[in-house]
């Protein structure tokens, strides 16, 4: 540890100066009173082009994205490098839809996707799926931050449990105090950071390890010579096909968290979405890059940390990378960089999550007549519980298990597409067909991902999302991402369920929403503030 | 997004969203990068041609924003 006292020293100094701004964000843009739950979780609504910016792209970009894609990049190769067309075609493919949810979450007052699926098809029973659906999908994402941060402070050499419960304690204390505003503020200094260090690594270690040729020449170099079928500098007949849905079905399920669509919603207008939309490339460019970090390491040589139970953890790739090539002031720099990188997210989801539990589970069926102040109290405690439920499962669990959750969560958060983004479309679908459709998807992909293994850890079940096609009776070694398989399941089922229910008559649900509510905008009478009391 | 006229139903048709296919379905036809050569600055082309997609991206969702606004 000796070795790592400079690095220390700047990680810690900007992680507090940090989080001193994020207990003055309660100042910032003074509202009347805090103590309802619009202005808390959602900024009271008002964030023009700049701050929903930072805002959405702080919770899109997270330090696990900062650490995950390089480790899978420097351990699959091309394959890793997936993250970059995700985010390529995520903008132009909910462009139009956001601005439809805008509308009509402004019309009638939703705060989350349940809220919508509820006016939408008339069902609390597809509501409450599709709330513990996102619940369960947000929180290992939450703990995933954590795995963040524990693997920058293992590159200073820095091992126990204290220093992340400490920075949750931070973080939990500040968004308790200050709600959505201390991410949005926050995020600014995050997003310079990431800026700063990216474009230093970028420019400065290659130059160091002899131009992008000699990095790219070592990676070709290492996965030529190893015998595993699923890696390699470029894709292969095995996984061109997983590389083209992981990328097409991350894309899809992107917006369906809800903690994408709380940024969303909070800013003013239709036109600042989409505007957004179009701006938000940018920090694919730097998703891109931070990707290649890991044949940087590849080139350099980089072993990632070993830990207690004798096993390399490959997340430790990119701290240990910039410990080896940056002096060590700036090393520090960027580990702040990382660290605050966790932060902001992990706030903006924490707050989705609360208010998910709050409108379409404490106040659908705990307490019908909840108050605003009721309702800001309740959101407030949830999000504490949240991030501690968070901190106990890095305590707890193995952190590798952690990454699995997160897997399976995105397999499950698109299940709930057809409800919720195919909604803002059609009213086709009947209620009780998209709740077969639902369940059909969730089993077919737990299926799925049951039977695939990870050869690397030696795991038999869970070890991965590549899904392969010899498992249905295929002559073939091509895989497949298992949440887009289970979503064509799920939409098949949705689709059959609705026209067998429709056959026998089953009563459908009754739609609270109007066509022209998908197109208003800001400024009309019908655009409102949220009406947090009354019931659609 | 204009205000439509009384009696016609507000849309968000146009058939400028059509571009927006372009930056979808580009990045998804991996057969026709997934090659080492030409390399630009030392990148294979499979990674520069994928980081010169934003551009395309960035370039369609601007103008549809700007035409439907």
């Amino acid at each position: 540890m000796s070795g790592h006292v400079t690095e220390l020293v700047v990680f810690t100094l900007l992680f507090v100066l940090v989080s001193g701004m994020g207990f003055v964000a309660s100042r910032w843009r003074r509202p009347d009173d805090l103590a309802s739950l619009k202005e808390w979780g959602l900024g009271g609504r008002s964030f023009g082009s700049w701050i929903t910016w930072f805002l959405v792209g702080g919770d899109l970009y997270t330090a696990y994205t900062f650490v995950a894609v390089p480790a899978l990049v420097f351990s699959a190769g091309a394959l890793g490098f997936y993250a970059l067309p995700y985010t390529v075609v995520v903008y132009p493919l909910v462009f139009l839809v956001l601005a439809r949810m805008w509308s009509v979450s402004h019309v009638h007052g939703f705060v989350t996707p349940a809220d919508f699926v509820r006016a939408r098809f008339g069902s609390p029973t597809l509501a409450l799926a599709v709330a513990i659906t996102g619940l369960v999908a947000t929180m290992p994402y939450i703990a995933l931050q954590l795995v963040g941060i524990e693997a920058v402070l293992k590159a200073m050499g820095i091992t126990g449990h204290l220093p992340i419960v400490i920075a949750f304690a931070i973080l939990a204390a500040y968004t308790y105090q200050s709600g959505l505003r201390a991410p949005a503020l926050i995020a600014f200094v995050k997003d310079a950071l990431i800026y700063i260090v990216i474009l230093a690594a970028v420019i400065y270690i290659p130059a160091q390890l002899g131009g992008w040729d000699s990095i790219f020449d070592a990676a070709k170099a290492k996965f030529d010579a190893t015998p595993a079928q699923g890696d390699g500098y470029l894709l292969n007949a095995g996984n061109q096909l997983q590389y083209v849905t992981l990328a097409f079905g991350s894309a899809l399920a992107l917006f369906l968290y809800p903690h994408s669509l709380t940024g969303v919603l909070a800013s003013k207008n239709r036109n600042v979405i989409k505007r957004n939309m179009s701006a938000l490339p940018a920090y694919s460019f730097v998703l891109g890059l931070i990707a290649l970090l890991g044949f940087m390491a590849i080139a350099a040589g980089t072993k990632p940390v070993v830990g207690e139970n004798g096993k390399a953890d490959a997340n430790t790739i990119v701290p240990v990378l910039f410990d080896q090539m940056f002096p060590d002031w700036f090393a520090g720099v960027a580990y702040a960089a990382v660290g605050i990188g966790a932060l902001v997210p992990a706030a903006i989801m924490s707050i989705a999550a609360a208010n998910l539990f709050t409108r379409n589970i404490y106040r659908e069926y705990l307490n019908k007549d909840a108050t605003d102040s009721q309702e800001a109290k309740v959101s407030k405690i949830v999000s504490l519980v949240v991030k501690v439920g968070a901190v106990l499962c890095i305590l707890l669990l193995d952190p590798q298990f952690s990454i699995d959750l997160q897997l399976i969560g995105g397999v499950i958060i698109l299940q709930t597409l057809p409800s919720v983004a195919l909604g803002l479309y059609t009213r086709w679908f009947h209620r009780s067909g998209l709740i077969a459709g639902w369940a059909a998807g969730l089993a077919s992909g737990m299926w799925m991902l049951y039977l695939i293994p990870n050869p690397a850890s030696g795991k038999q079940h869970f070890g991965g999302s590549a899904f392969g096609l010899s498992n249905l009776g295929f002559d073939t070694r091509m895989t497949v991402y298992a949440g887009f398989l289970a979503l064509i399941v799920n939409l098949a089922v949705a689709a059959l369920g609705t026209l067998l229910f429709r056959a026998a008559k089953v009563a459908d649900g009754d739609d609270a929403t109007a066509r022209d509510d998908y197109f208003a905008d800001e400024g009309e009478p019908k655009v409102k503030d949220l009406d947090l009391t009354g019931s659609h | 997004m204009t205000n439509g006229e009384p009696g016609q139903p507000r849309t968000d048709r146009s058939p400028w969203n059509w571009l927006l296919v372009v930056p979808i379905a580009l990045p998804l036809m991996t057969f026709l990068f997934n090659a080492d050569e030409p390399r630009l600055l030392g990148f294979p082309l499979f990674y520069w041609l994928q980081l010169a997609f934003i551009v395309v991206g960035v370039t369609c969702t601007t103008i549809v924003y700007r035409m439907t606004r």
